[in-house]
């Protein structure tokens, strides 16, 4: 009896150190593997925020400029429509060759002009329409330098390259370190990349447009998908009768929330925008093909909270004498609402990030306009990002990584809503 | 009596063979009379042909071990079966000569005159006060906010919780203690004002101080209540009720006053685990 007491314990000792050793590993593994994430998504991040930077700050060249009356309005009417139109371009021109008053050369003026953004003229009419007492003074103004030049102050355009490899020669290098050393460079904070819409020139493209777009869409998809998925889901879990045909219709929402979200995108083509002729680039059509590919993301979760939801609460109410439809929408749903919000906002989260279905529907236009409806030609963040990061500039280099950021704070934000709505909704029971 | 099948003597056998329990049910009037009751779950019958009448005012216990078909016997009465799915029934259940399962039947009309109690505590995660409100409510039988109050009060006292709760009706009733909560459930079933009152093993899940609470407070409510209450607890079953019925595997083993099955139990399963034999 203790021979074979001591004999077992031998083999529980000898077996205890491999099954210690297995252990170390998998934690290692664990560890190791949850590290290599942190250290992608950290990579990644600071990437992202590096190149971002300097897109929040715009370089502008200070000039005296003289707002010739006889240029600028030379009716005198101060129509607003007419002065947006106006010729801003002579004055500020002119305000550079007295800047710059030894460049006399035809070739060598048009260098200097560069050195401004071709929306600094536009800029300033739409100031004026604001400010039109300005009109026939003198004054110093804060004008958008070029992307080259921007790219320049910021370091993305080095001098040591040789002169022909660089978008900007020595002579205009020369001229903006004169503008340097006299403090008529500055960098202030770059408002209008979140007060624009898009633009051709990168220094005036903003994402205004592209949020507001996104803000539509997703207000579509919201609308759209957040009851449908409610009522099928509660439909499904709560009074469907377990039988073939709702086996069938679980099978394909299942099968719905793993379709590539391109193929949404055809089905809306086909079916929204040839079929029913809803227009082109719009929003609503965007949301409405979002939402097909949010509601069996939603339905699935919704289905999830329901069901989770303990059957003594259900007995309680039918107990009292509730009804069917009382016991859920008294009962059920408010208690599975904190899973039902948490599943809409990540389902929302992947439509914000969606670009794939809108491309097919349109909504990849190059769109200047701020969106002021649901059926406005409109684009969203993700496209935004796609369209810049497409674009030869050096200066959408870092917009493409700002434009993400703002994507990734957007995303961040309905992840942090998620959270705290589960918290606020959340019951013990 | 031995050699009969178990079926047998419950469908012809107890009642008809012992006058005196069938005497006890005519010399009152019977709130529920269940007639050859049989359930089934998909295939597997869970109630073998009930007959048994349960008396109005007085308190019925069932008796037996885990797994008798009690508790589905108590949920036949207010039709709580009906959303299981592959429950099917058989028989008739009569609450004061109606048909329960007819077809002109609603079972939410039929479960504001049957009020249920369940074996954990079971208050909705809101507050004591919307707990015992909710049935009022939503069968409309207060028409103003004071009204509702009064049969709020009243239910908590009639539950004898109200002493404990009247400066917190305002808080969770998640956060009352067991014995709290399930008396809260009680008032809740109070609240609509019905016939009936079932309790299916209120107090398994509840220290002994909380268990004669509760037994005190059925005690109070007989008499104005019918209730059937499903325990584990032979001594509960004596101590609170005035008839009692010995369910095993699916029949109606015996049923009589508490006294005679307690004392001279007639068929040997029932004493057997009266006697703590089996069960």
């Amino acid at each position: 009896m203790a021979t074979s007491a001591t004999s077992t314990r031998a083999r529980v000792a000898a077996t205890l150190k491999r099954r210690h050793r297995s252990e170390f590993l998998f934690r290692a593994f664990g560890l190791a593997a949850i590290a290599l994430s942190l250290l992608a998504l950290a990579t990644l991040f600071i990437d992202i925020v590096w190149r971002a930077r300097t897109a929040f700050v715009q370089t502008t060249i200070t000039l005296e400029v003289f707002l010739d009356e006889s240029i600028i309005d030379p009716e005198g009417k101060r129509d607003p429509a007419e002065l947006r139109r106006s010729d801003t371009q002579t004055p500020i021109r002119a305000a550079l060759r007295e800047r710059f008053p030894e460049v006399t050369n035809q070739g060598q003026r048009r260098e200097l002009y560069a050195l401004l953004s071709g929306s600094a003229p536009f800029l300033l009419a739409s100031r004026l329409v604001r400010e039109p007492e300005l009109i026939g003074q003198r004054i110093k103004v804060d004008l958008l330098a070029s992307d080259d030049v921007d790219m320049l102050m910021k370091g993305h355009i080095s001098r040591d390259l040789p002169p022909e490899q660089r978008q900007i020669n020595d002579r205009q290098i020369g001229w903006v370190d004169a503008m340097v050393a006299a403090g008529e460079v500055r960098q202030p904070f770059n408002a209008g990349f979140f007060t624009r819409g898009d633009s051709r020139d990168p220094t005036t493209a903003g994402v205004l447009g592209a949020i507001v777009g996104s803000a539509l869409t997703l207000l579509v998809t919201l609308a759209l998908s957040f009851p449908l998925a409610i009522a099928a889901a509660v439909y499904l879990e709560e009074f469907a009768p377990d039988n073939r045909w709702t086996y069938l219709i679980e099978i394909n929402i299942n099968n719905l929330a793993a379709v590539p979200s391109i193929v949404f995108g055809l089905l809306g083509l086909a079916v929204f925008l040839n079929f029913f002729g809803l227009p082109r680039s719009a929003p609503l059509v965007g949301g409405m093909v979002l939402s097909l590919m949010t509601l069996p993301v939603i339905i699935i979760a919704a289905r999830a909270a329901i069901a989770a939801v303990p059957p003594s609460i259900r007995e309680a109410a039918m107990g009292v004498g509730a009804s069917p439809v009382q016991v859920v929408f008294h009962h059920v749903v408010p208690l599975a609402l904190p899973g039902i919000l948490t599943g809409t906002i990540i389902g929302m989260a992947r439509a914000l990030g969606e670009t794939a279905p809108l491309l097919m529907i349109g909504m990849v236009a190059f769109i200047v306009d701020t969106p002021k409806g649901f059926t406005d030609a409109a684009s969203v963040l993700p496209v935004q990002i796609f369209l810049w990061a497409d674009s030869p500039e050096r200066a959408f280099v870092e917009r493409t990584a700002a434009a993400t950021l703002v994507l990734l704070g957007f995303l961040v934000v309905m992840n942090a809503t998620a959270v705290y709505l589960r918290r606020r909704f959340e019951v013990r029971y | 009596m031995r050699t009969m099948s178990v079926a047998d003597r419950t469908r012809s056998g107890v009642i008809a063979e012992f006058p005196d329990a069938a005497a006890g049910t005519a010399a009152k009037p019977a709130a529920f009379e269940t007639r050859e009751l049989s359930v089934f779950y998909g295939k597997k019958q869970a109630l073998k042909g009930i007959n048994l009448d349960i008396d109005k005012g007085e308190v019925t216990a069932l008796i037996g071990p885990s797994g008798c078909g009690k508790s589905t016997y108590i949920r036949c009465l207010n039709r709580m079966n009906d959303p299981i799915p592959g429950c099917r029934i058989e028989g008739k259940v009569l609450l004061d000569g109606m048909d329960v399962y007819a077809a002109d039947i609603d079972p939410v009309e039929l479960r504001a005159r049957v009020g249920m109690v369940f074996q954990k505590p079971n208050p909705f995660p809101k507050s004591v006060w919307e707990n015992v409100a909710y049935g009022p409510r939503i069968h409309g039988l207060a028409a103003t906010r004071a009204e509702l109050n009064d049969i709020v009060e009243r239910s908590l006292q009639r539950a004898a919780l109200f002493d404990e709760v009247k400066d917190r009706l305002q808080e969770p009733g998640t956060s009352l203690s067991g014995g709290q909560q399930q008396r809260l459930c009680i008032a809740r079933a109070l609240a609509v004002d019905p016939d009936v009152i079932l309790m299916d093993e209120p107090c398994s899940a509840l220290d002994p101080i909380a268990t004669a609470k509760i037994e005190e407070l059925i005690d109070e409510l007989s008499g104005n209540y019918t209730i059937v209450i499903v325990t584990h607890s032979m001594q509960q079953a004596a101590r609170v009720s005035d008839m009692t019925a010995f369910f095993h595997l699916g029949d109606l083993v015996e049923t009589g006053p508490t006294d005679t099955i307690f004392t001279t139990p007639r068929d040997e399963r029932t004493e057997g685990y009266i006697t703590g034999r089996f069960g």
